[in-house]
């Protein structure tokens, strides 16, 4: 029952939700970003890093440095992060701390598949690839043809298995195919987290269903946008969208027969949180969308931090660490390319 | 030649058999019997009844008046130690979780300060409040204890006796289900003011506040325990 999990959540899980809570502590600032934004290089960069939490992670690189580094060694702090949590939960946090990196292994899956198709070295993908989404056949990924190879070979004994009852063909792997293939699959795995997330109860079914309506609606909107002009069918994109959200089962029905971005804001706008996102773009841009969401996701995730005794916390301050290494990726980048008046274009200030 | 055979309903008590040479009048009590019998049988049960305890018309009257006020003394005794030890454990399980993981990241040594050093030290604080609702339950353990005597058979079951009893009975319930409900509420509180502690040092003392409500509710029922308890009197040894 709501509201009765505060006397027995600290049993478990009180630990982990406290060290979650100041690691949380630890982000990056708007000052920071500001002192970040107004870096000359590189050198820099990796200065004002040393002085926040990056600090053991970075100090020890070489001088030139790149900015393929600087992402590497954050990712890193949060893995290191991220296991810490894992060893120490017990049961169900330890299966709903799994179930936030599947989505950074179905990536993963995709990225190697696509490498392999366009004849890339193995090792070389394997490099690229999140390492919170790692498992140990990844490797073999290479050698699959096609779908049905892919799944007997590989993907039935990873937790990825129950979600390929949908898209086990025998077509073999093209660049279309594989997009459908990824959407297909995250769409059953937020179904299924969200499921899972039900099954839970309590506070913690509240704020995760929330954020993950959030999240299956971004991504039904992101799915319109990108195959307006492509040859992804109407029934076939009806087919990705999930079903549960805020759009569903209406919304869907007008995204599917959308044709450009405009009669996507007329569908959005119909949604009062969702009008208050697109309000804020104008008409026939789709650039400042990505930014609109990513700040709207990132204002959901604070706010679950306002609540004591549940999971979300986890969940959100992952999110919310990968949102900060997007935001370091794009100031790095726009540092080392010295286009350093692009930088707001896409940094989200978390607090 | 035999008495004639009278006609009795099943359980109806003999009385012309009572023995009145016995301290205590005694009932005989048959189960279910058939109407025609005519002398007691030798599976016949004996109630006996004490003198002056109330004749109360249903069997659930009869049962809970004819147990012992001591066991209902005593039973108050142990629920007013232990479920507040339960509510105190409770409250701090809840606190100490959250207040060792909070302290990792927050650990607040930097400052030389003496005023300082000992504001962090406060921070047990928390688990103090909730050790104190364990305190209150052995005080009023402790109290309860010395308000029981000894007396005399024939008065165990008086009106006096069975007051006395029931005063001791509730006023451990009084206080122990205070105190539960007290610590569970204070280690609540201290979770989160553990972990607002550790992202903002000026909320602590501002949550305190908030535990010093919460463990007032403890006192209260301490205070209407020692009401309660401060009227059982035993009825005097005639």
């Amino acid at each position: 029952m709501y509201g009765w999990e505060m006397l027995s959540f600290n049993i478990h899980d009180g630990f982990l939700e406290a060290i979650v809570r100041g690691n949380r502590s630890g982000l990056l600032t708007a000052a920071d970003y500001n002192n970040l934004c107004q870096c000359e290089n590189l050198d820099d960069i990796k200065m004002h890093l040393t002085a926040t939490e990056y600090g053991p992670y970075l100090q020890n690189e070489p001088s030139p440095l790149h900015t393929t580094t600087i992402v590497e060694k954050c990712t890193l702090k949060l893995v290191d992060e991220y296991k810490h949590m894992l060893c120490q939960a017990n049961e169900p946090l330890s299966t709903f701390l799994q179930y936030i990196t599947y989505g950074h292994m179905i990536d993963n899956v995709v990225l190697i598949v696509t490498g392999t198709l366009h004849e890339r070295d193995v090792n070389e993908l394997l490099e690229k690839c999140h390492p919170l989404g790692m498992f140990d056949s990844i490797a073999s990924l290479a050698v699959a043809q096609n779908m049905r190879e892919l799944y007997r070979l590989v993907l039935v004994d990873t937790p990825l298995a129950p979600y390929f009852s949908e898209c086990i063909t025998s077509e073999d792997l093209d660049d279309m195919n594989i997009e459908i293939m990824r959407n297909t699959l995250y769409k059953a795995y937020l179904e299924d987290f969200y499921k899972f997330c039900q099954k839970l109860g309590g506070a913690t079914a509240e704020i995760m269903c929330d954020l993950l309506s959030f999240e299956a609606d971004r991504r039904a909107v992101n799915i319109t946008i990108n195959s307006i002009g492509t040859e992804l069918t109407r029934d076939d994109r009806r087919k990705l969208y999930s079903n549960f959200g805020l759009l569903y089962p209406y919304g869907h029905e007008e995204l599917a027969v959308c044709e450009d971005v405009d009669q996507v804001r007329g569908v959005m706008e119909k949604y009062p949180p969702y009008q208050a996102i697109f309000s804020r773009i104008s008409y026939g841009e789709s650039q400042m969308l990505d930014k609109a969401f990513y700040e709207e996701e990132v204002r959901r995730l604070c706010l679950s931090f306002e609540q004591q005794f549940h999971y979300a916390v986890f969940f959100a301050y992952i999110r919310l660490r990968e949102q900060e290494i997007r935001n370091l990726m794009w100031i790095s980048e726009c540092v080392a390319q010295n286009q350093k008046n692009r930088v707001h274009d896409s940094v989200v200030f978390i607090f | 030649s035999s008495p004639a055979i009278p006609r009795l309903a099943p359980c109806e008590p003999r009385t012309h058999l009572a023995v009145s040479s016995l301290p205590h009048r005694t009932r005989l009590v048959f189960p279910n019997q058939p109407p025609f019998l005519i002398q007691p049988r030798s599976d016949a049960r004996t109630e006996i009844v004490q003198e002056g305890a109330a004749e109360m018309s249903t069997s659930w009257g009869s049962a809970l008046t004819h147990i012992s006020p001591y066991t209902f003394a005593a039973i108050g005794i142990a629920v007013s130690i232990g479920v507040s030890v339960l509510g105190a454990a409770w409250g701090i399980f809840i606190t100490g979780s959250s207040l060792i993981g909070a302290a990792i990241k927050a650990p607040r040594i930097t400052s030389k300060n003496l005023i300082r050093e000992i504001a962090t030290s406060l921070k047990a604080i928390c688990v103090i409040f909730c050790e104190a609702v364990a305190i209150y339950g052995v005080i009023v353990a402790i109290i309860l204890q010395t308000k029981l005597e000894s007396v005399p058979t024939s008065q165990m079951y008086a009106a006096e006796s069975l007051r006395a009893g029931y005063a001791i009975f509730a006023s451990g319930l009084i206080v122990g289900f205070a105190n539960l409900v007290c610590g569970v509420c204070v280690g609540i509180i201290g979770s989160s003011c553990a972990l607002s502690d550790a992202q903002n040092s000026s909320l602590f003392v501002k949550i305190l506040v908030i535990e010093i409500f919460g463990s007032a509710l403890g006192l209260f029922g301490v205070i209407v325990g020692i009401i309660m308890s401060s009227q059982a009197t035993w009825p005097a040894k005639a």
